[in-house]
């Protein structure tokens, strides 16, 4: 792994070359292996190691970034060179700001999510497992052959992977600035497949004691089995029970435009909307990295310090995250007054980006009476329960409606029980009116999904949920 | 920087040499030098500038009759060996869980050189010259009044590959990419509207020079592009029910890509993908026995230089097989399947038809599409004959929203825009517009494609497959066509 030493001596040289003047390099890559299965074979299997400096280099309102995955000194000088002729061409942007200092980025520090007092010395909790790093290729074959295992015994056929990593994130710059964070990270995904049907689960965490690939097998076969022989029953609206990495992937589509520069570029559906209660009072929503549910390394693209951040209170919008340059945009534009509390919030993404910034570890408030899945069910006298969500796209950008399928194990659920399996339906469902029609929750738990970020999201009851059409299986 | 062919070679005889002593029936090796650039404007100011290069090599080798896959960014002997030993223990493990041995369909091995036929180097265009296309592309934008953001970009792409398999293969190609785009936003009222030229997501992309972007008439169409969003927001709302539509070339080629693209790949529909992408309704006994499309529906998979600079145009795949051209859809019949050399084998095919292709050197080659296209009517017709020629339709004009089923069924798509045809003419803008529909039903309701002067080669750059996904280029000629009694507005309902 490249160490934080290395990455300074690699910085050091860089500066060496730079003319710039200001200099920031970000340093990044790791190692990582995945284990591929489906028709109950590893038909697929990899490594990697790769590490890269990505160099910015700033004249003066003037900026731009190149990146290499050579640190020799012709490489570096190269790499050098083309940041600076990118950026010496430029118009100056007079809301270029300075690079922050290391003082700047340390920031405020907001107490975490779940009550727990701060961790000594204001640091994240170590993500990094040594256990899930020494992941061996054949330590996951053999838990990829317990799965298979399982399905064979229900003759199903399984597919999915076993993966594991162990990633680095620096950032150095020329006021002094040095900020490093390293972390493991497994992730089991499984679909097991039966005639007419299939089931699905994955999960992930930096700590692979916590993952159990033969219980989600488990899972996975019981859906398949259970969704066998599905019904094709009308679209409509129906109350619906998402398990929670259907909540994630719909939900997902929502907070990149809870940054302030989507207000600022007038393309976010909370244009106008903050304040205003958009949600129902059941849903509060936080950004939390230091979340122990929640992954990730605790400072922006800019070395900034990630806050802790109230997005939405009892249903309203009360906050968006900021980088340092559209926090001080938005103090000086006509929206300031309508945005809540404007400040450096440290989401911001490295500099260049069209983007800005956006919220990268939501935490779903926990409910004041949770309820399981089960219980959900049986307080359902009709309706349809979602193992999974896919190809989810936007519809439309302020109403946010999104459009997917539902997938790997759809069921119908009457007089409190689930009955059968049922054909997959698409809907088109605006996530405004989604989050205002919750009638229960389970507790959030940390969810992995296919379209989104993982996030810490609960199960959700809903009403009338949206199914507009329905497939051939 | 290692920069040789030689270098290149004696790299892969150290993997290579590690794979045979440690008993592989297979093995090879791609060394990767790749360069990219991508520059963007936003409200006039620079949205993105940013160069990058990657450099590194990865072995697949086959061994007790499964595969291991290893890569590194170290090119120095020591290194490579380790790399290549990796995947060795990796093929090994693999074996572990296995039903059979992997089978390759036979190849002949290959010794070439091939470069992207382009005219001009976009690196060797300065970028002040960029970034003051971009400006100019901004301003006119902009200058229209309700424009509340206006980006814009620009992307190229150099990819050095060498290739060499333990069979002799020794492939030395070089590809290049060139893209650019605007899109223009109004937010007013409780309403976003956009359009994009020449296309959504990113423009036009093709496997060329810097000459593509002489060829799209950027500037030219930057006023009219604004002048749309803005009047989208006092169009009608596009209606719900049951219409013939018309698609224009670049919403046909994303229809070709989910609808027909996907579904043809024979990874999913052996159950390779089951897990992330999905499978496929194509399953082995419609070959040669589905009607998928009507009687004017012909489709081929082409990968050769001669079907055009498209985004899937290449010399040899990944694993050292020729471009070649498959018929996949002949007068309406389905007839064939994206396959590789396992694939291919898996299903008893003679060999493979070339498909399989990596995203870097860190990724291990999968079946993508190559240039997925519709062919051009034979008899002349163009955008404004169709039109004329019909009665009451829907036009639909570049893609907003895409999405469809994991076996390639139920697809819903939106567009940017869409204008209401009656009695042969466009009498008024539509917003929101969407279809949907079961894909062979679609298919087989073409009733008429327009002719070759109005079929273009698109790119669509961002085309998502494989654990750990892998985003690739592919490419879709089409002309615009009609297809009849189609469901329309449910994104709406």
């Amino acid at each position: 792994m490249l160490t934080r030493d290395q990455a300074a001596e690699i910085f050091s040289r860089i500066r060496k070359y730079a003319a710039a003047d200001e200099l920031e390099c970000l340093f990044y890559g790791g190692r990582s292996a995945l284990t591929r299965f489906a028709n109950n074979t590893i038909h697929q299997n990899m490594a990697e190691e790769n590490y890269g400096v990505s160099v910015r280099s700033a004249f003066g309102g003037r900026t731009a970034r190149a990146t290499t995955n050579k640190f020799d000194d012709a490489s570096l000088q190269e790499v050098v060179s083309a940041s600076e002729s990118l950026a010496r061409v430029q118009e100056p942007d007079p809301d270029l700001l300075p690079i922050p200092s290391s003082e700047e980025a340390q920031g405020r520090y907001s107490p975490p999510s779940n009550g727990a007092a701060a961790p000594e010395g204001n640091k994240l909790p170590s993500r990094h497992f040594e256990e899930t790093s020494n992941l061996t290729p054949a330590q996951r074959a053999d838990a990829v052959g317990q799965v298979v295992a399982i399905a064979q015994k229900r003759n199903l056929t399984a597919a999915g992977i076993f993966a594991n990593s162990e990633n680095i994130e620096g950032i150095f710059n020329s006021r002094g600035l040095s900020r490093w964070h390293r972390q493991t990270s497994a992730e089991v995904s499984i679909t097991m497949l039966a005639g007419d049907s299939s089931g699905w689960q994955k999960a992930n965490s930096p700590d692979i004691a916590k993952l159990s690939p033969a219980h989600l097998a488990q899972i996975a076969a019981e859906k398949a089995a259970k969704s066998a022989a599905p019904r094709e029953i009308a679209p409509g609206k129906y109350t619906v029970i998402l398990e929670p990495a259907a909540v994630l992937d719909a939900v997902g589509f929502a907070f990149y435009d809870f940054g302030g520069l989507a207000i600022l570029d007038q393309r976010s559906f909370l244009n106008n909307r903050i304040g205003s209660k958009l949600f129902g009072e059941n849903i509060s929503i936080w950004d939390d990295v230091s979340h122990p549910q929640q992954s990730g390394s605790p400072f922006d693209g800019e070395g900034m310090r990630r806050s802790r951040v109230q997005l939405v209170e009892q249903g309203v919008v009360k906050r968006l995250v900021y980088s340092r340059a559209s926090a001080a945009r938005m103090k000086q534009s006509g929206h300031a007054a309508k945005v809540g509390l404007v400040e450096t919030t440290g989401h911001g993404f490295p500099i260049p980006n069209e983007i800005g910034e956006a919220p990268m570890n939501v935490v779903f408030e926990p409910p004041q009476e949770p309820k399981t899945v089960e219980q959900m069910i049986a307080s359902t006298e009709r309706g349809i329960l979602v193992t999974r969500l896919w190809y989810i796209r936007e519809v439309d950008p302020y109403e946010k409606i999104v459009t997917g399928m539902t997938r790997d194990g759809t069921f119908l659920i009457e007089g409190g029980k689930l009955v059968c399996g049922l054909r997959n339906f698409r809907f088109n469902q605006s996530l405004i009116e989604m989050l205002s029609q919750v009638e229960a929750m389970s507790t959030p738990v940390r969810t992995s999904g296919e379209e989104s970020l993982d996030m810490v999201v609960p199960a959700m009851k809903i009403r009338d949920f949206n199914f507009t059409e329905v497939t051939k299986f | 920087m290692v920069d040789s062919t030689s270098a290149m070679k004696e790299l892969a005889g150290w993997a290579l040499n590690i794979a045979n002593q440690r008993g592989a029936t297979y093995a090879d090796v791609r060394v990767i030098d790749e360069r990219s650039r991508a520059l963007a404007t936003k409200n006039g100011k620079i949205g993105n500038a940013s160069d990058s290069r990657s450099q590194g090599f990865n072995i697949r080798v086959l061994m007790d009759g499964a595969w291991g896959f290893a890569s590194s960014a170290e090119l120095e002997r020591s290194s490579v060996e380790a790399t290549a030993g990796r995947a060795a223990d990796i093929a090994k493990a693999s074996a572990r869980v296995k039903q059979s041995d992997v089978r390759l369909a036979p190849e002949k091995p290959v010794r070439a050189e091939w470069t992207t036929p382009y005219r001009i180097d976009p690196f060797s265009i300065s970028i002040e010259q960029n970034l003051a296309l971009l400006e100019t592309i901004d301003r006119e934008l902009r200058s229209v009044q309700g424009v509340t953001l206006a980006e814009t970009n620009m992307n190229f792409r150099r990819e050095e590959q060498w290739f060499f398999s333990s069979e002799g293969s020794d492939i030395h190609q070089t590809k290049y990419t060139s893209g650019a785009g605007y899109v223009a936003y109004s937010f007013a009222g409780n309403e976003i509207q956009k359009r994009s030229y020449p296309n959504s997501f990113g423009g036009q992309w093709q496997n060329k020079g810097y000459e593509l972007l002489d060829e799209l008439k950027l500037v030219e169409n930057a006023r009219r592009i604004g002048e749309e969003a803005v009047a989208l927001h006092s169009a009608e709302q596009c209606p719900q029910g049951v219409f013939d539509i018309i698609l224009e070339s670049s919403q046909l080629g994303l229809q070709i890509h989910e609808s027909i693209g996907h579904p043809i790949e024979l990874d999913r529909v052996l159950g390779m993908e089951a897990n992330f992408a999905g499978t496929s309704f194509l399953t082995l006994e419609k070959l040669r026995t589905l009607k998928y499309g009507s009687e004017l529906v012909n489709v081929v998979a082409d990968a050769r230089e001669e079907h055009g600079p498209g985004l899937g145009t290449f010399a040899f795949d990944d694993e050292g097989v020729p471009a070649q051209s498959t018929p996949i859809i002949s007068n309406g019949l389905f007839t064939g399947y994206l396959s590789s050399r396992e694939t291919a084998s898996l299903i008893g095919l003679e060999r493979s038809g070339g498909t399989l292709r990596a995203e870097s050197w860190n990724r291990l080659p999968i079946i993508r599409m190559t240039n997925i296209s519709i062919l051009p009517g034979e008899t002349p017709l163009s955008l404004e004959q169709l039109i004329a020629s019909t009665d009451q339709a829907i036009l639909f004009q570049t893609n907003r929203s895409w999405s469809i089923d994991d076996k390639r069924y139920n697809f819903q798509f939106g567009t940017e825009i869409g204008w209401e045809i009656k009695n042969g003419k466009r009498i008024r803008m539509l917003k929101n517009p969407s279809y949907s529909g079961i894909t062979t039903e679609f298919w087989n309701s073409m009733d008429a494609i327009c002719s070759r002067d109005e079929w273009t080669l698109w790119g669509t750059p961002n085309c998502g497959k494989g654990q750990p996904q892998q985003v690739m280029g592919t490419g879709h000629g089409a002309s615009p066509a009609r297809f009849r009694r189609v469901k329309v507005g449910s994104a709406y309902s």
